[in-house]
């Protein structure tokens, strides 16, 4: 149990203060920043769990991570419609429909939801009600891989989103671009997939606090702007040297749509964990291995997310059933224990973690249950419990 | 010259038993098969309730379950509490869908299997039409029960009233599958003659159901369309497909008709014509049912009766096209899979086509399928159709959520200001005022 802390260097540090200045803008303000550089540039929200970014950039425009509005915002007018038994990332990302963050004006065309829960499928029809002219796009993401006819239904869901939205912008989205864009963001993933490995192999080498900071920039950036900047950190870390510190190795699951608070994870690893798998964020790095770019690209991408994407709690696959992907994450990065961190209300996570917990259970796995919402500002109670549960873990 | 002494007419409630009783016979015959083949291990399968395939199972004479409504009568029998508290025990949440919490923890007490009244299903369907708790809850009966999953996954619409040729092959392809493995549990060999035997069941029952729903807008209207509806909604989601089902509805029908001709209501006096969103309270159902009854209120339309299918708008199972039917059923003509605007189109209709004077939004915890985002629906009716709208919230499930008294408060309020409004009218021109509002506002075309 033995992992270790190191002080990012320099170069780490300027990157990941980057990142994290750009995490705490709101959706309309990563666009603008965007845009400094790329004037006619416009976005297109996505809302979690996952969407297919490439069709999105061939198009020419900025896909963007919708991950709620976290503290940034106030919440006024979506709490009416809303109700307080509701995730706080669906009322939230309504207030940014409502206020005119991810409005025409605001360099948005629109932004894609897709069948991840019963609150997120209303959340895409009332935002699109309340948003007239703003594009809402819904996919219906396959819920059954078992089937043979699974693979022509995703290509043509992928392939009815193409066009959609080609058919909204009035222009052609060219297969050679989503190609590109499958290069591009081949990239993108490889690189958060080595700093994960970074994270892993090199204990302490960099914190889950700053790592999912840059994995959430990633969402609100030009893949192009994002790869250089990623290298360059990966680059720094691999220089860093690493601090020793007692801390328990463990697998954070269930923050797979909402995004906790970045002071949730400070917490966590504060209280004496060390993160060493995760699911946050996970839609944006979903795919196991890279997207192949030769033949039809649409049809590459839809093969890809049915039959080599990482599991989640949103999705059914008979196959690859969740406990047993949890079980794996946890046996391949060697953790002690898992906390199951779901967002208050979220159901596919609170149900999992039923399951979860069963089987982490039946193999002496040690477990911690959490739950988060976008506007907690006091992490001391939370801080004290995984002390507790950490020190039972070094001490017992 | 002797004169007949007239016939005191009976009560308005002694008309509606009749349907009631109806239900209550056929329903119990069917759970009479249940708790059977809980012990004899007879063929059954798990299914729910929106958009269902059930029509399959009965082809294979595979007896279907309904853990909904295993769910549903826990509840009503007020039964539901200690069921729900042995799931929490296990780590479902105070935030999960209580239904699902309800039947888990009957599950885990023994009352499914050999020693129970619901028999250990020798398949599980998931037929997901909407819900994606449906997923969740069958899984975890799957592997509770170690017993094979087969998933129908029905892609939600997406544009509008077209099922999309793509979207039907999928869903098409993915009953063959349920085919084959009925074929493979019971040995019997798929006869598609029968199915469409089976289907065309379902279309009379269903021809039925739309005419019932239909003398609702006659004035009174012959049934509560909320609270008198589960008489119809139990023949016409499990019972579909049998003869007895659609032979029910020829019955009630014709019950219906005869209470309608002779001016007959759910209430002595209809006072006011609402339509109902959202599941009702069932651990309280009677309680909250005198809330309205009270006011003499009568819901004319409901959307949670359409969970099952939206049959009053015409679909029917086509004997000539039994598979695509069941498939386009699935799809599109049920309230689960379509979307919170195309619900509002339903409610507008609702109020605009059977002449209601309000709607009611009853939204509860358990279940975000419907309740997501209702706070947008009473701003819609309200704001941009002036149609008066009450919301109030409990459970369909876990009793802990309803507030008898706040509940009573908020709906006295309500009508006592719908009577306002309507006495106040009442001084300009005669008949309900508040009805020409809402129509009015309709009419100019929000
Ligand atoms: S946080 Fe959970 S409940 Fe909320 S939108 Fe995401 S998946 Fe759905
Ligand atoms: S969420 Fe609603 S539709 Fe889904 S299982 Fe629960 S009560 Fe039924």
């Amino acid at each position: 149990m033995n992992a270790s802390w190191s002080r990012p260097a320099a170069g780490a540090e300027e990157v990941i203060r980057e990142c994290r200045t750009l995490v705490e803008l709101l959706p309309s303000q990563a666009l603008a920043r965007a845009r400094q550089s790329r004037p006619d540039l416009r976005g297109l929200g996505v809302f979690p769990v996952y969407a297919p970014q490439e069709i999105i950039h061939a198009a020419g425009l900025m896909p963007i991570g919708l991950f709620g509005a976290g503290a940034k915002l106030e919440t006024t007018r979506a709490d009416s419609r809303f109700q307080s038994f509701i995730c706080s990332i669906a009322r939230s990302t309504l207030e940014l429909f409502l206020s005119g963050d991810l409005s025409r004006e605001s360099g948005f065309e629109g932004a894609v939801f897709s069948s991840i829960c019963d609150v997120a499928r209303n959340l895409c029809s009332v935002a699109g009600r309340n948003a007239p002219g703003v594009y809402v796009e819904y996919l219906h993401l396959p819920q059954n891989a078992a089937t043979p006819a699974a693979r022509e239904y995703t290509r043509r869901e992928f392939g009815r989103f193409r066009s959609n939205l080609a058919q909204h912008l009035g222009r052609v989205i060219d297969e050679d671009d989503i190609r590109r864009s499958i290069v591009l963001y081949n990239r993108v993933r490889a690189l958060i997939a080595d700093l994960y490995d970074q994270r892993r192999e090199r204990p302490g080498s960099i914190r889950t606090a700053d790592l999912f900071a840059v994995v959430l920039a990633a969402t609100c950036m030009m893949p192009e702007d994002f790869v250089p900047k990623a290298e360059d950190l990966l680059c720094s870390l691999r220089e860093g040297a690493p601090v020793e510190r007692d801390s328990v190795n463990v697998v954070l699951e269930g923050a797979f749509c909402e995004a906790p608070p970045i002071d949730l994870i400070d917490a966590i690893e504060s209280a004496g964990c060390q993160i060493v798998e995760d699911d946050l964020a996970i839609g944006w790095r979903i795919f196991r291995g890279e997207v192949p770019v030769e033949g039809d690209p649409v049809a590459a991408l839809a093969d890809a997310y049915l039959a080599s994407s990482a599991y989640t709690s949103v999705r059914h696959d008979s196959a690859r059933p969740r406990t047993r992907g949890l079980l794996d994450r946890v046996e391949a990065s060697g953790a002690d224990a898992v906390i199951l961190a779901s967002a208050k209300f979220c159901e596919p996570a609170l149900f999992d973690y039923v399951l979860f917990r069963r089987a982490l259970d039946e193999r002496g796995i040690p477990h911690l249950k959490i739950e988060f919402e976008e506007k907690m500002w006091t992490f001391e109670r939370l801080r004290n419990e995984i002390e507790t549960f950490t020190e039972s873990l070094l001490f017992d | 010259m002797p004169t007949a002494a007239p016939q005191p007419a009976p009560a308005a409630n002694d008309y509606g038993s009749v349907v009631h009783d109806l239900s209550r016979e056929v329903m119990t015959e069917w759970m009479t098969q249940l708790q059977d083949a809980a012990r004899t291990g007879a063929p059954s399968a798990y299914m729910m309730v929106s958009g269902n395939c059930v029509e399959i199972l009965r082809c294979f004479d595979i007896l279907p379950v309904f853990p909904e409504i295993n769910a549903l009568q826990l509840a009503i029998r007020k039964k539901a509490l200690p069921y729900i508290l042995k799931a929490e025990e296990i780590g479902y949440a105070s935030d999960n869908c209580a239904y699902v919490k309800a039947d888990i923890g009957y599950t885990l007490s023994e009352g499914v299997g050999e020693h129970g009244s619901t028999p250990k299903p020798s398949l599980i369907v998931c037929n997901f039409v909407g819900c994606n708790v449906y997923i969740k809850w069958f899984e975890h009966c799957a592997e509770m029960l170690d017993v094979p999953l087969v998933m129908i996954d029905v892609p939600f619409v997406r544009q509008g009233e077209a099922v999309s040729t793509g979207d039907l092959h999928y869903v098409m392809a993915q009953l063959r599958g349920l085919i084959t493995a009925c074929e493979e549990l019971t040995g019997v060999k798929f006869d598609i003659d029968r199915l469409r035997e089976i289907v065309g069941h379902s279309a009379r029952a269903e021809a039925g159901w739309s005419r019932a729903k239909e003398l609702c807008k006659s004035r009174p209207a012959p049934f509560d369309c909320y609270f008198d509806s589960i008489n119809m909604m139990g023949p016409i989601n499990a019972l579909r497909g049998t003869k007895q089902a659609a032979d029910f509805f020829d019955a009630a029908v014709a019950h219906y008709e005869m209470m309608a001709s002779r001016g007959l209501g759910a209430t002595d006096e209809e006072q006011f014509r609402v339509v109902f969103e959202g599941p009702p309270p069932y651990p309280y159902y009677r309680n909250f049912r005198n809330l309205f009854a009270a006011w003499k209120a009568v819901c004319v339309q409901s959307t949670y009766s359409t969970v099952g299918g939206t049959w009053e708008f015409g679909f029917r199972h086509d004997p000539d096209r039994p598979l695509e039917s069941i498939a386009e059923q699935m799809l599109l003509h049920n309230l689960c899979n379509r979307t919170m605007q195309e619900r509002y189109r339903q409610i507008r209709r609702y109020v605009e086509e059977w002449e209601a004077d309000a709607l009611v939004i009853h939204s509860v915890k358990s279940c975000r399928l419907f309740s997501a985002g209702q706070g947008d629906m009473r701003e819609y009716f309200t704001k941009e159709l002036g149609v008066p709208t009450l919301m109030v919230e409990s459970d369909l499930e876990d009793p802990r959520y309803y507030a008898e008294a706040q509940m009573k408060n908020r709906i006295d309020a309500f009508f006592e200001s719908l009577q306002y409004k309507r006495l106040r009218g009442s001084a300009a021109e005669a008949g309900p005022v508040l009805k020409e509002g809402v129509s009015d506002a309709l009419r100019r075309g929000h």
